[in-house]
């Protein structure tokens, strides 16, 4: 039908080989959709769909090895920075990237983050953070936000008893083996070409073997969090990216 | 060759692609000795210290899922932060060889050499109806020629193998005879991730099935395989079986000690065998339902509180008597107290 209505001149946008045609489980209005969407055009318009090994995280996007059309791995939670070490260090001439949210990557993951990082594996990682455990029903993450409720915080995370949200992505940058670390968003479009420029970036360091390349994506979650996704995204803006702020966090040296 | 160091070149020599480890007594000697001959120089074999055990069996599972040899090894408190990727490697099948040199537990224990960890490798330590093909090393001999056998059961049935030694095998040097240099194999599997082939659908691995009926299709087809296994792989070793009266069994380096008592026992006119099981899993069940027609009784040796010795009573089923005698947190047994346990529990018994 489409093919009808749009001439292939006035195509300026289409669907990116590197996703299947498989229907996201993704709630309306999540930033999940988007974010891997531009890794697949990333990793299409690069050319290495056939070189490309992801590994998919436990969490929301555990299934994401059923949408994006490259060879993947599905880890245990937390371990896919282990999971892609291994993988790169066998196959250290394919693109390897992780996909993880901040419960796999901040909370149970925290030390193969480190380490990975710490060893400068030649990995992309990319973070989702929407302070929240979404696969599992909304309750507390190690990036919720002081205040926040979630189901396992239902009278907001107290500080005194729940710790502070951690801003892992502060801390990895600190790291010697960490060479490219950003936040991005993916909520509005001007915020969905930085995420993809930033996103090309680190996959082309990862072909000069320049160490691990850590994308931080500050997300959404309109169903855990309890609010219509343009709710959420305001939301967003107003509580997460105070905390959370966007931008370079470190950049290559040598650039 | 220390047992270690043994199976550490054995591992360089069957072409192994890929080693991820974490120290721990009694068996730091594999990955030392593995840092110390530069396996990527001589093979292009990687050699990496992990920051735990956990992070170990996940980077095997990365370059297992990769279709290459990969290997980890460690000692029984190691193993047991292992058993969750293990249980994924399992439920995602993908071929692998785990080591466990095995000291006295629970807890931290001991770094005495013991079999304690006999349910936990053969019953599966981590989650789900899975099966590990467990070979029980005697000998450093063994221990080498297993790491060449298990990695061809791995591929075989795309199953971790997990070879069970203890720190006595791993600890003591014998003489050994070592095979030839084996190449290396660039994978060309169709179940691993090796790239997406143009026109071909992109490869995963996974162990999740959401839907409990695709599921339960995993499951039979694993417990097929199981089947094919158990109808295959059985490995022992049978000595003075033949008119034997009463029978001994044990495996890995318990045998040798029960050998010695078996031999004793055999000076003063008993007539007692030895049953050697070198898989624990496959475990010889036919060959223990047969002996137990013959014997009027079995005797279960093991360095730990009565493990195997259940797997020896379900498959005599009954037919004949089978007692266990154990040592353990690291205490091995002497000849003469196993003569002794076979005098007092089966034969006077």
């Amino acid at each position: 039908m489409s093919e009808n209505l749009i001439k292939p001149e006035n195509l300026v946008y289409q669907k990116t080989e590197a996703l299947t045609d498989r229907v996201m489980h993704y709630c309306p209005g999540c930033g999940h959709g988007t974010a891997h969407r531009i890794l697949a055009e990333v990793i299409q318009e690069m050319g290495i769909m056939d070189q490309t090994i992801g590994v998919a995280p436990v969490g929301c996007s555990v299934l994401a090895y059923y949408y994006f059309n490259v060879d993947m791995q599905e880890a245990a939670h937390g371990r896919a920075p282990a999971v892609a070490t291994g993988i790169k260090r066998v196959f250290p001439e394919k693109f390897v990237f992780t996909y993880q949210g901040d419960g796999d990557l901040a909370a149970i993951g925290t030390a193969e983050t480190i380490h990975a990082i710490n060893r400068g594996e030649n990995i992309l990682i990319v973070f989702v953070n929407n302070g929240i455990y979404g696969m599992t029903g909304g309750q507390m993450a190690p990036t919720t936000l002081v205040g926040m409720k979630s189901s396992t915080s239902p009278f907001g995370r107290d500080t005194k008893t729940m710790g502070s949200p951690l801003k892992i992505t502060e801390l990895i940058a600190q790291l010697p083996g960490a060479y490219f670390v950003t936040r991005q968003a993916v909520h509005k479009p001007g915020n969905v070409r930085k995420a993809k420029k930033a996103i090309r970036k680190a996959l082309e360091y990862q072909k000069l073997d320049k160490g691990t390349c850590f994308v931080e994506i500050v997300s959404n979650c309109p169903s855990n969090w309890k609010m219509t996704p343009v709710q959420s995204n305001k939301w967003m803006e107003e509580n997460m990216f105070p905390y959370y702020p966007l931008g370079d966090i470190k950049v290559p040296e040598d650039n | 060759m220390k047992g270690n160091e043994a199976l550490a070149e054995a591992a360089i020599r069957a072409g192994a692609d890929a080693y991820f480890g974490y120290p721990i007594t009694p068996q730091s000697e594999v990955i030392e000795y593995l840092m110390a001959n530069k396996p990527e120089d001589r093979t292009g074999m990687v050699v990496l210290q992990a920051e735990s055990e956990i992070a170990a069996i996940n980077m095997v599972y990365g370059a297992a899922g990769c279709g290459k040899k990969a290997m980890t090894s460690s000692s029984s408190p190691g193993m047991s932060l292992k058993q969750e990727g293990i249980s994924y490697i399992a439920g995602a099948e993908l071929p692998c060889l785990l080591v466990n040199v095995v000291r006295g537990g629970p807890g931290l224990g001991t770094i005495q050499p013991s079999q304690s960890d006999y349910f936990q490798s053969v019953k599966g330590g981590g989650h789900g109806d899975y099966k590990l093909i467990v070979l029980a090393p005697a000998t450093v001999q063994e221990s080498v020629d297993y790491v060449k056998l298990g990695f061809e059961l791995a591929f075989k049935y795309r199953n971790p193998v997990m070879i069970q030694s203890d720190g006595i095998i791993g600890q003591m040097m014998e003489k050994v005879e070592l095979f030839e240099q084996m190449p290396r194999v660039e994978p060309n599997y169709e179940w691993a991730t090796l790239g997406k082939k143009t026109d071909q659908p992109a490869t995963f691995i996974t162990s999740l099935q959401l839907q409990a009926e695709e599921q339960e299709k995993v499951n039979h087809r694993l417990q097929a395989k199981y089947r094919e296994i158990e109808k295959n792989e059985v490995m022992f070793e049978k000595i003075n079986c033949d008119d034997a009266e009463y029978l001994f069994t044990a495996f890995g380096s318990c045998a040798r000690i029960t050998r010695k008592a078996m031999e004793m026992a055999r000076a003063k006119g008993i007539k007692v065998g030895l049953l050697r099981p070198q898989t624990l899993y496959p475990f010889p069940v036919d060959e223990f339902n047969k002996l137990a027609d013959q014997v009027k009784g079995i005797l279960c040796v093991e360095m730990n509180a009565g493990q195997m010795v259940e797997d020896v009573r379900l498959s005599v089923n009954g037919k004949t008597r089978v007692e266990h005698f154990g040592r353990y947190g690291g205490m091995i047994p002497n000849p003469d107290e196993i003569l002794n346990a076979l005098e007092q529990k089966i034969i006077g018994g």
